[in-house]
């Protein structure tokens, strides 16, 4: 995407590209050609084929993040949970990665949401192509929202654009309050940090809620905090939902707006590049 | 472990760029990597000849080039380095920083092995 624009061209490498010409010839005679592309470029083209397909219908598509067990799809399963007693009806649907089972797509399916489970055998993460290929057996007709939950990992899953819209990524709270600074690539990526297993944080006394947040700001990352329980979480006692659910809302209004005036929202990680281009361009 | 999947893509890409300038073989690979952009270099380097191995470029070098983390602060506009985990400012402390440099993953030139009479043309 970035290959033809120059948007990748960084004030760091700049000098290095301007030192030699397009078909620079070699001490040892052999020709050197500039490419100037993401290392990414073919995963990054399906990328963007597999965003015009969540676009044309208006579905946002959010890839959930973690390391194994801090509770995606458990987070998953409430949300079904809380949108079914939700005033605004919010249709969803699920894309599982892990390694081997459908154990995870089961858990969903039985909450009477369509889910499709990849097994990536021994991939530890998901790409835009195994994505396109999910796509081929979902409809996203009459969808608001579709969760793509990552192979569990903190590494990874941040490299590759899978064509989605945002990054949200769970931390729970048995897992430190150092992961941030211990996974920057990561955190820094996410549009939204959840903190999950909160009810934990009573009988916790080495998570520092706070020092977790400043972690997170140490990326330069604006991104909100929040605190949720999704098994503590009920119709009668609010652990979080309340606030994720509404963040949802509010980022499929956001989402929407973009679409009508004609633009795509691009995953957190891609947005540097972006300003770099708008920079270059004035 | 993503790194013999980046690999296999960079050889993707060499390869067609090899075929457009009709070359004989890839003998060098020069690619930028940064300290945020989730890749390491020495894994990459050891992950390149497996997915080169029958390319026209199993014969290349692959050399990494690593820039440092550069950030420019949104409040008061100072520029520095700054570590992988702290992009803060180091003129007035504020964490409202843009990255400059250091998230880049880059397949920057590649060096080709062209036959005599088409390096005379």
């Amino acid at each position: 995407m970035c290959d033809t624009c120059g948007c990748n061209v960084t004030d760091a490498n700049r000098n290095l590209i301007e030192a030699g010409g397009k078909h620079a010839k070699t001490e040892a005679g052999n020709e050197a050609v500039e490419v100037l592309q993401n290392l990414l470029h073919e995963n990054n083209h399906r990328a963007a084929h597999n965003r015009e397909h969540f676009d044309k219908h208006q579905v946002l598509a959010i890839n959930l993040m973690s390391s194994p067990g801090s509770g995606k799809t458990a987070l998953l399963e409430a949300t079904i949970d809380a949108l079914k007693n939700s005033s605004e009806a919010l249709s969803i649907a699920v894309i599982e990665g892990d390694l081997e089972t459908e154990n995870d797509a089961q858990r969903i399916r039985d909450k009477h949401i369509p889910a499709i489970q990849i097994t990536t055998g021994s991939a530890c993460h998901l790409d835009a192509y195994i994505v396109h290929d999910a796509l081929h057996e979902l409809s996203l007709e009459g969808l608001d929202i579709v969760f793509i939950e990552n192979v569990g990992n903190l590494v990874c899953p941040a490299s590759f654009d899978l064509g989605h819209h945002l990054n949200v990524t769970l931390l729970s709270v048995t897992e430190g309050d150092d992961k941030p600074a211990k996974y920057p690539v990561m955190f820094r990526a996410s549009n939204l940090i959840l903190l999950t297993k909160s009810d934990l944080l009573a009988v916790l006394d080495d998570f520092d809620v706070t020092k977790a947040e400043e972690n997170i700001r140490n990326l330069a990352n604006p991104a909100p905090v929040f605190q949720l329980s999704a098994r503590k979480n009920s119709v009668l006692e609010d652990h979080g939902m309340e606030a994720w659910i509404n963040w949802l809302k509010q980022q499929i209004q956001h989402y929407k707006s973009h679409l009508e005036s004609g633009e795509t929202v691009l995953p957190k990680i891609q947005t540097e590049g972006q300003t770099l281009h708008e920079a270059r361009v004035v | 472990m993503h790194e013999l999947s980046v690999c296999q893509s960079i050889i993707t890409q060499v390869t067609q760029i090899a075929h457009e300038n009709d070359a004989l073989a890839v003998t060098k690979v020069i690619v930028q990597i940064g300290p945020l952009s989730g890749i390491e270099a020495p894994l990459l380097e050891h992950a390149f000849p497996i997915a080169s191995a029958g390319s026209i470029a199993q014969d290349a070098v692959l050399e990494t080039q690593t820039l440092a983390i550069r950030v420019r602060c949104n409040i008061c506009g100072n520029e520095n380095e700054a570590p992988v985990n702290k992009l803060l400012c180091s003129a007035c402390g504020s964490w409202q920083t843009s990255l400059l440099s250091g998230d880049e993953m880059l397949l920057k030139s590649i060096e080709l092995e062209k036959s005599e009479e088409q390096a005379h043309v």
